[in-house]
């Protein structure tokens, strides 16, 4: 690039090495370059989930300021700063493979912009170089040709900028920058040196040198483009930017207007300082930004009384070396606030959870024993060694990494109780596991009776339970797969209704083939076949030879019952593609119309009406079947309250008032409904209390869980959208229809069940218009009933609006198992079984999050499922103490 | 068993392989901008009928089942349109089920079809030149160890190798790639196509591989 060395080398220009930091791929980049703060600082408050650039930038500084803004060349600016450019043409980078038609389709407009004039900024971002990289690396021969073509772009601009400048006042600016660089192989988005490492040249005459002056590059951060690009063009600097002025670009301004821009900067800076660091009277940057404010008031002074004197210069310079210093602490301070991430906490948290989840996954052949013990052996004297040791290597580790550290972590920042019990905690942890290894490993023999050990035999719907829970942990690591997990838990009930309807033909149409013929020796193998009807299931295939002596349905059955459970599974399908066309949700394609949206407008009132009490009453008719008489009376009337309550708050109304003006917060209708749901909650415990208290009663205690679930249903009606009222009642019906036509009959065992009731829940999670993404919780579920903002009661509120689908289903579950007396240590199964279902995915999920830390999306898609989890985990926790409540009162009956 | 039926089942095996490879570089020749991603439709129109064309000729030409007795030309007609309504009836049910699955409803109905038509054409076919219009003989086909023979043997498998293949194809719809291939239902019926083919390949070394284990009660 003859034209650009010779600029760099002797031309009117400043040149520096700009560091990037990781991620080094275009998007963040421009965003770094625009804004000035680093990705993934203020993502994390801002809104999630915009792809256009909701941050201040220069562009939009630019904007408000009137200025003519003219883009070509990558189509992410478009897409960052809609609206904002009058001119532009993007170029899509999608075809990598394409080096000459997108830098082509920059250059075509060149002339005539120039030419033109009528423009304050144009920003060309040529795309040609780094689809080279991309299709054969650095060392490639297109490289040189590809560079000796931008350097003639440069020229032309230079030259046309410069023949320009004699017409107007001001000097223009030249800025010539890579977003990324680009690693050995071409590629980029790590965060080697050559990836990191970007060009920045700063051209315009206002940087006259002498002949002599040879500038090295100095070493900066890219950040601090935005700040000098907005100085320079008298803009106020990007409110989020860490990055400084690049000051050798305004040494040869005047004193005054040095000490001015530094001051700028500095005072942004420390504002946002302020906002990100509790503690920022102590930092040094701070400070020195104070000192150095007050000895630029002097200085002011000093100005204002006399002028050009030796003191003053001295004073000035002096000034500038402490702005300077403050800024670079400023910067400094900023950015490693935000680059930092607390490993050795994260490190902590995840070797506990890892812990648990070992301990969960080594007692799963103990777990699911007939007896269904979780004995923890302990008390050895090796053991008690290992668990010292453990705790003095974990102690050591913990004084050594906080006392060293120079960053604050807080797990350091703990008291030391807490600290102790922690390692305490996590070497007892570790403990266990060894000594539950040990004990599998000499007792060698014990696994091989368990029925979950590949040397028994998995029916299909096992493997398929297997494979699916594989599949969903696995798909956690792609971020689509983050954002459409919905489509994920659609894409296995699908399949799971379709394995059961496979079972259920097999079990119908050819009675009990489960002994295998004997003329037939087949060894085991994928010759099993489905036993599909030629139009069915094509998912249930990856079966194994099963033979588990799947119970032979000896009742005959009569002819409509029969056909019922034939049918169940594909009317359950129906309601799940109903239900998934309700709500839209996830990214890609959440702007596709969807029934909810169409009944929510306002044209569609009655409609919506209609629906919520057709819905409502489904909801009656099928809970009222296990409630004693005065729980049927308040629920009716709660069910009552609730479409009271919607239709006065206006988002439903009634026949006879078709269009009612007053609309108020429904505050008594929906007290009414509390009082309705704390009364059967009540009357449920009671029941179950008494119970426990006359032993023989088996018969109450049914009636007292299915009144709680009553309790909880009536609940969800009153905190659902008026919408979304039909999943409520389809659920409900899919749980019905499961329960008498699918598990009564076809016998499954209880971890089988519990399996499907998690997934029936996650999937009316996501039903309900959930997505992994923070905007999408219905936080007005938390104000329903309250005048103001209350803040326990509203969480609570929330989370229970949010988490309705899972929760109901588990409740469901605690009903249904503990209504089936064939098995007494049913409910612990399934509580195991819960346990492990729901701490799988999260597990793995933590550490996927923390190898991913740097990934590109870790803020807008990672993290907020990590706090759906968090929060999943949560209640996950609440409803297993819930079922070991259940099971201790079994255990005190028997 | 014998080898050398083991050798006539590799054999129309890779005819099938060759008719779908077929499919793909014939039209070319006739049709101006032909490629799978682009013109996909009247890929699948062409390689269903190829695959439905060449099942119906080895089906004539091989006679695997020979114990079918001799019939008047009536029955015969009477057994081909019951074979079109049973070919048309998979075709719907296999909609009902993409539909079911999530596909769109309205839009995209006519690409659903055509998948869901490649895909009976993949399976239901030759059930349908193997087994016949008779449920019966499909439910034991289907069922565990109900298999008489290797054609039988291989059906199930090269069946149940492009239903794994279709449902697999549908895994990377959700991602971010924006590839061309990704778009509803490309994905699955290159699955589905490609799972075929693995099962036309499988099936003969498989049953190659286990002919000591397998003994049909017909032989």
């Amino acid at each position: 690039m003859p034209y650009t060395t010779y600029l760099v080398e002797k031309g009117a220009s400043h040149s520096f090495v700009a560091e990037a930091k990781p991620p080094t791929v275009t998007m963040p980049r421009i965003k770094a370059l625009m804004t000035g703060s680093l990705p993934g600082f203020v993502d994390v408050i801002r809104n999630l989930n915009s792809p256009a650039l909701l941050e201040d930038s220069v562009i939009r500084q630019a904007k408000a300021a009137g200025k003519r803004i003219i883009f070509y060349g990558d189509e992410t600016w478009v897409k960052l700063f809609p609206k904002h450019f009058v001119e532009y043409d993007g170029t899509t980078s999608f075809f990598v493979s394409d080096y000459t038609e997108v830098d082509n389709n920059v250059t075509r407009h060149l002339d005539k912009v120039l030419k033109r004039g009528d423009w304050d900024i144009l920003i060309l971002h040529y795309l040609g170089l780094d689809h080279i990289g991309h299709i054969s690396g650095p060392n490639s021969p297109l490289i040189g040709h590809k560079l000796s073509e931008m350097d003639s772009v440069l020229m032309k601009i230079h030259t046309s900028l410069q023949s320009k400048e004699r017409e107007v006042p001001l000097p223009s600016l030249l800025v010539l920058c890579g977003d990324h660089g680009m690693s050995q192989t071409g590629s980029h988005g790590a965060s080697s040196t050559e990836e990191v490492n970007t060009p920045l040249i700063l051209i315009s005459s206002a940087f006259e040198r002498k002949p002599g002056d040879i500038r090295h590059p100095k070493h900066v951060q890219q950040t601090d483009v935005a700040a000098t690009l907005a100085i320079a063009l008298g803009l106020p600097i990007p409110k989020d930017s860490v990055g400084s002025l690049l000051f050798p670009v305004v040494e040869g301004r005047p004193m005054r207007e040095q000490l001015r821009f530094l001051h700028l900067n500095t005072v942004q800076l420390t504002k946002l300082l302020q906002e990100n660091v509790p503690s920022y009277e102590k930092d040094p940057g701070f400070e020195q930004f104070k000192m150095s404010e007050r000895l630029h008031g002097n200085w002011i002074r000093l100005y204002l009384e006399e002028k050009h004197s030796e003191v003053l210069f001295n004073l000035g310079s002096k000034v500038l070396r402490q702005y300077l210093d403050a800024l670079k602490m400023l910067s400094l301070s900023l950015s490693a606030q935000v680059a930092q991430y607390d490993i050795y906490s994260m490190m902590v948290g995840t070797v506990v959870v890892l812990e648990v989840l070992t301990l969960l996954l080594l007692s799963v052949p103990q777990a699911l024993r007939r007896k269904a013990e979780l004995e923890v052996p302990l008390s050895s004297p090796g053991f008690s060694l290992l668990f010292y040791l453990v705790i003095l290597v974990l102690s050591a580790v913990h004084v050594i990494v906080c006392t060293s550290a120079e960053s604050s972590c807080y797990f350091c920042s703990l008291s030391w109780l807490a600290a102790g019990g922690v390692m305490v905690l996590a070497s007892a942890l570790l403990c266990v596991i060894v000594s539950v290894l040990t004990n599998v490993l000499v007792g060698g023999n014990t696994p091989r009776k368990n029925p979950v050990h590949p040397s028994s035999r998995w029916s299909e719907l096992d493997l398929l339970i297997l494979l699916g829970t594989a599949g969903h942990v696995l798909s956690l690591g792609a971020s689509s797969f983050v954002e459409e997990e919905h489509q994920t838990w659609y894409f296995l009930v699908n399949t799971l209704c379709l394995a059961l309807s496979q079972e259920t033909y097999r079990n119908y149409f050819l009675g009990d083939d489960g002994e295998p013929p004997c003329g037939l020796r087949v060894e085991q193998g994928l010759d099993g076949a489905a036993a599909a009807r030629q139009d069915g299931p094509g998912c249930e295939v990856l079966e194994r030879d099963k033979g588990h002596g799947s119970p032979s349905t000896s009742k005959v059955l009569r002819g409509r019952e029969k056909w019922m459970v034939l049918a169940s599974p594909w009317l359950i399908l129906a309601c799940c593609r109903l239900l998934r066309s309700l709500n839209q949700t996830g990214v890609q394609w959440a702007h596709r119309p969807d029934l909810g949206h169409w009944l929510t407008s306002s044209d569609h009132k009655a409609e919506l009406s209609v629906l919520a009490a057709l819905s409502l009453l489904v909801v009656f008719v099928l809970v009222q079947r296990g409630c004693s008489p005065v729980s049927k009376a308040a629920l009716a009337l709660g069910l009552l309250g609730v479409y009271c309550y919607r239709a006065a708050i206006g988002s439903v109304r009634f026949p006879w008032r078709p269009d009612s003006k007053d609309i108020s917060k429904g505050i008594i209708e929906a007290r009414f409904v509390y009082v309705f749901v704390l009364g059967i909650l009540f009357t449920g415990t009671k029941d179950l209390l008494k119970s426990q208290v006359i032993a023989a009663d088996f018969k109450l205690k049914t009636v007292g869980l299915w009144e709680i679930y009553s309790g909880l249903v009536l609940l969800a009606a009153l905190l659902f959208r008026p919408h979304n009222l039909p999943v409520l009642a389809f659920s409900l019906l899919i749980q019905t229809l499961m329960t008498k036509f699918i598990w009564k009959p076809l016998r499954h065992d209880a971890a089988e069940i519990t399996v499907m009731h998690y997934w029936f829940g996650q999937a009316f999670f996501y039903f309900q218009g959930n997505s992994n993404n923070i905007a999408t919780v219905d936080i007005s579920a938390g104000f329903v009933g309250l005048d103001t903002y209350v803040e326990i009661p509203a969480v609570l509120l929330t989370a229970f609006g949010t988490y309705a689908g899972p929760v109901l289903w588990a409740s469901h579950l605690v009903h249904f198992l503990s209504s089936e007396t064939r098995s007494g240590s049913a409910l612990s199964h399934a509580c195991f079984c819960y346990a492990l279902v729901c701490s799988i995915p999260v597990s793995t999920y933590i550490v996927l999050v923390t190898s991913l830390r740097y990934h590109l999306f870790i803020w807008s898609v990672f993290s907020p499922k990590l706090l759906y989890e968090g929060m999943h985990l949560l209640i996950t926790a609440a409803v297993c103490v819930f079922f070991t409540a259940m099971d201790q009162t079994r255990l005190t009956q028997s | 068993m014998k080898d050398t039926d083991i050798k006539r089942l590799l054999y129309t095996h890779l005819l099938c392989i060759f008719s779908i490879i077929l499919s793909v570089f014939i039209p070319s020749l006739f049709l101006e901008n032909f490629s799978i991603l682009e013109t996909h439709l009247t890929w699948l129109c062409i390689c269903s009928g190829f695959v439905t064309a060449v099942n119906l000729v080895l089906y004539l030409v091989v006679k695997p089942n020979t114990s079918s007795k001799r019939s008047s030309l009536s029955h015969k007609v009477t057994r081909f349109l019951k074979c079109c309504i049973y070919f048309l009836m998979s075709c719907f049910s296999f909609h009902v089920i993409f539909v079911l699955y999530g596909a769109p409803l309205i839009e995209l109905a006519l690409e659903t079809f055509l998948f869901a038509v490649i895909l009976s054409a993949f399976t239901t076919v030759p059930c349908l030149c193997l087994l016949g219009p008779n449920l019966k003989a499909w439910l034991r086909v289907f069922s565990r160890n109900g298999v008489t023979s290797i054609w039988e043997n291989s059906l199930q498998i090269t069946t149940i190798s492009s239903f794994v293949g279709a449902w697999l194809g549908a895994l990377p719809i959700p991602l971010d790639w924006e590839r061309p291939w990704q778009v509803w239902p490309i994905s699955c019926t290159l699955g589905a196509t490609f799972g075929y083919v693995a099962g036309l390949v499988i099936s003969p070394l498989w049953i190659y591989w286990n002919r000591k284990q397998l003994t049909y009660k017909n032989n």
